[in-house]
């Protein structure tokens, strides 16, 4: 009894003291440092994250033939002040139901990660090249990296057009010098979709991993040598290892929107191409269906975003540590 | 050791043919005489008079054009607060957070940041009836929120190799933290803001898909025409527009060298 009494007012004391510490904080705000701070940080709270929940709350509903085209979860009868909430869990059954949606994420996962790869293939050497060349090849190179990425990537994919289709500039070179006598379908696949986000997301691989292997020490490669090592020994054990946080910066850079891209897909796949982003505008512009494309963005965040990016920031925390 | 560089000059070379080779053919038949794109007609330069006559890319450009101004300098005050913020305020409650939702829109896929930026826009119209309608004021809204992400990123990155000791001498010195920031900081990190307004305007002067979500009836920017026109077979006029564009990324981009390799030969005098 005399300990629980004893106790009481400590806690008590302990919150005021809290509260006092708290006001005191108050009093000596800054209010300019204050205002820097939560401008940017409201307008990305308002326009970034609320969104989202935006999204979820939407992906809940049902379609319906209305402006805005879809119901609402909340009913207030003032009359009988009852609040109804209906929650339609109809948008997602249906997304594992349909083999459709599946499909879509599982094929834009596989398109995105062999393209991904492919890219990191050719970035390398490129990126390896740049940042061992002299400093003033090394502007020019870099600078012939960072001008594709500043021009339209419409039109860039667009270009990839006129050279792949039927009587465009690879069959007539491949038909002018005789290898093969009838025109190659290139536009309108796969292989069309691959080449596009490769082509469209280079800069992106090369420049991660270009800053990457720009701090590799030299003299590493020259002992190593020294020592013995042939080449592959040594860019297998030293090369390799110090540009991992760049190979994983590239990736991420490359999967993540990949994963998503519509625009690659709806200009140079064929119309059975599936990817999760063309599916999703299909949903929304085409059957006007706003709760199930709701519901397929916030699958497509939960499965394919949300994970990749703790993944990384993990690595990358793991990386700062060492 | 020397067949290792044949290697790497060989498969670099055939990495830039790649990167290109599309762009060259493009500027090419830009000037073809034909109809047909691919088929050889002789030099002309009447696609680009077809070009600067077609109202409807005309008028998607101007509007473009207006989108990216405006957009690029709400992105560069904002972003260049945020990045100011993360990397010269110290801690503060949601730091972290901030610095997340700075990372994200840089990978976030654009159909769903166009998606849910709509459905806000249009839960917010019903709550508190702004905005009021879809069009410029929302795809300004939208490409800024984005925009300013890659800002920050740029500022931030040219403050952590800024040397803090100019801004602790003015402070010692009894500088306000604004004059500090206007008179100090500000000048220094110009360079990184120059470069994310440009980078503000050619990211919002080329978006597709955002665009398409939260722009209203009669509001079509130049990347949905492009589109749509593309959607519908290859067109040399847009061969011509895309001429264009490259050549005055090409100019900004040699300037740009050209600048650098000015303040390096600078630089390597006061050594």
């Amino acid at each position: 009894m005399n300990m629980k009494a004893l106790t009481l007012p400590n806690s008590i004391l302990d919150t005021i003291g809290r509260y006092t510490v708290k006001s005191s904080f108050f009093a000596n705000t800054n209010w300019g440092r204050l205002s820097v701070i939560s401008v940017p940080t409201l307008w990305l709270a308002i326009f970034f994250f609320v969104p989202f929940i935006v999204v979820f709350k939407i992906s809940l509903a049902e379609s319906a033939i209305s402006i805005p085209p879809y119901t609402s979860l909340f009913d207030w009868d003032a009359e009988e002040a009852f609040l109804s909430i209906k929650l339609s869990l109809a948008n997602y059954l249906y997304l594992f139901e349909d083999t459709l949606y599946i499909e879509a994420y599982w094929s834009s996962i596989k398109i995105a990660a062999v393209s991904t790869f492919f890219t990191l293939i050719i970035a390398f050497p490129m990126a390896y090249l740049i940042a061992r060349s002299p400093p003033e090849k090394r502007t020019l190179l870099l600078a012939l990296v960072v001008l594709p990425f500043w021009t339209s990537f419409l039109l860039r994919v667009y270009a990839w057009i006129g050279f792949l289709k039927k009587n465009g500039v690879i069959n007539d070179v491949l038909m002018g010098l005789g290898i093969t006598d009838q025109p190659i379908t290139m536009i309108q696949t796969d292989f069309a979709v691959y080449i596009g986000i490769i082509y469209t997301y280079l800069p992106f691989m090369i420049l991660p991993l270009y800053t990457a292997l720009e701090k590799m020490d030299v003299t590493l490669l020259e002992a190593a040598e020294d020592l013995g090592a042939k080449a592959y020994q040594s860019f297998y054990l030293i090369t390799l290892p110090l540009a991992v946080p760049g190979i994983i910066a590239g990736c991420l850079l490359v999967f993540i929107p990949a994963v998503g891209e519509f625009v690659i897909p709806a200009l140079l796949g064929a119309s059975d191409t599936l990817m999760i982003g063309r599916v999703l505008w299909d949903e929304f512009f085409l059957n006007r269906d706003w709760p199930m494309a709701s519901a397929v963005a916030t699958v497509m965040l939960l499965v394919l975003v949300l994970p990749v990016m703790l993944i990384t920031n993990r690595a990358e925390s793991k990386e700062g540590a060492k | 050791m020397k067949r290792r560089s044949i290697f790497l000059n060989s498969s670099s070379m055939l990495g830039f043919l790649f990167l290109y080779l599309p762009m060259i053919s493009l500027v090419v038949f830009s000037f073809n005489e034909s109809k047909l794109v691919t088929v050889w007609g002789g030099w002309s330069l009447k696609w680009y008079t077809a070009l600067f006559q077609n109202e409807q890319i005309m008028t998607a450009a101007w509007l473009s054009i207006k989108i990216a101004m405006i957009t690029s300098t709400l992105a560069v005050v904002l972003g260049t607060m945020a990045g100011y913020v993360l990397s010269r305020m110290g801690r503060f409650r949601g730091k972290t957070i901030l610095s997340g939702w700075i990372a994200a829109p840089l990978v976030m896929p654009e159909v769903i940041t166009g998606l849910s930026l709509l459905l806000l826009f249009v839960a917010m119209e019903s709550m508190f009836g702004w905005p009021a309608g879809r069009g410029m004021g929302t795809i300004i809204i939208a490409h800024t929120t984005f925009c300013l992400a890659y800002v920050a990123v740029i500022v931030q990155s040219r403050l952590s190799m800024l040397d803090e000791t100019l801004e602790e001498a003015a402070m010692d010195l009894g500088a306000k933290p604004s004059s500090l920031f206007f008179l100090v900081t500000l000048p220094l990190i110009s360079p990184a803001i120059i470069s994310g307004w440009l980078l503000s305007f050619t990211l919002s002067l080329d978006d597709l898909v955002i665009a398409s979500f939260v722009s209203g009836p009669g509001n079509s920017t130049l990347p949905m025409v492009i589109f749509s026109k593309v959607r519908m077979g290859v067109t040399p006029e847009i061969n011509a527009l895309a001429t264009l564009m490259i050549a005055v990324v090409a100019v900004g981009v040699i300037a740009a060298m050209y600048q650098m390799r000015r303040q390096n030969k600078l630089s390597a005098q006061f050594k």
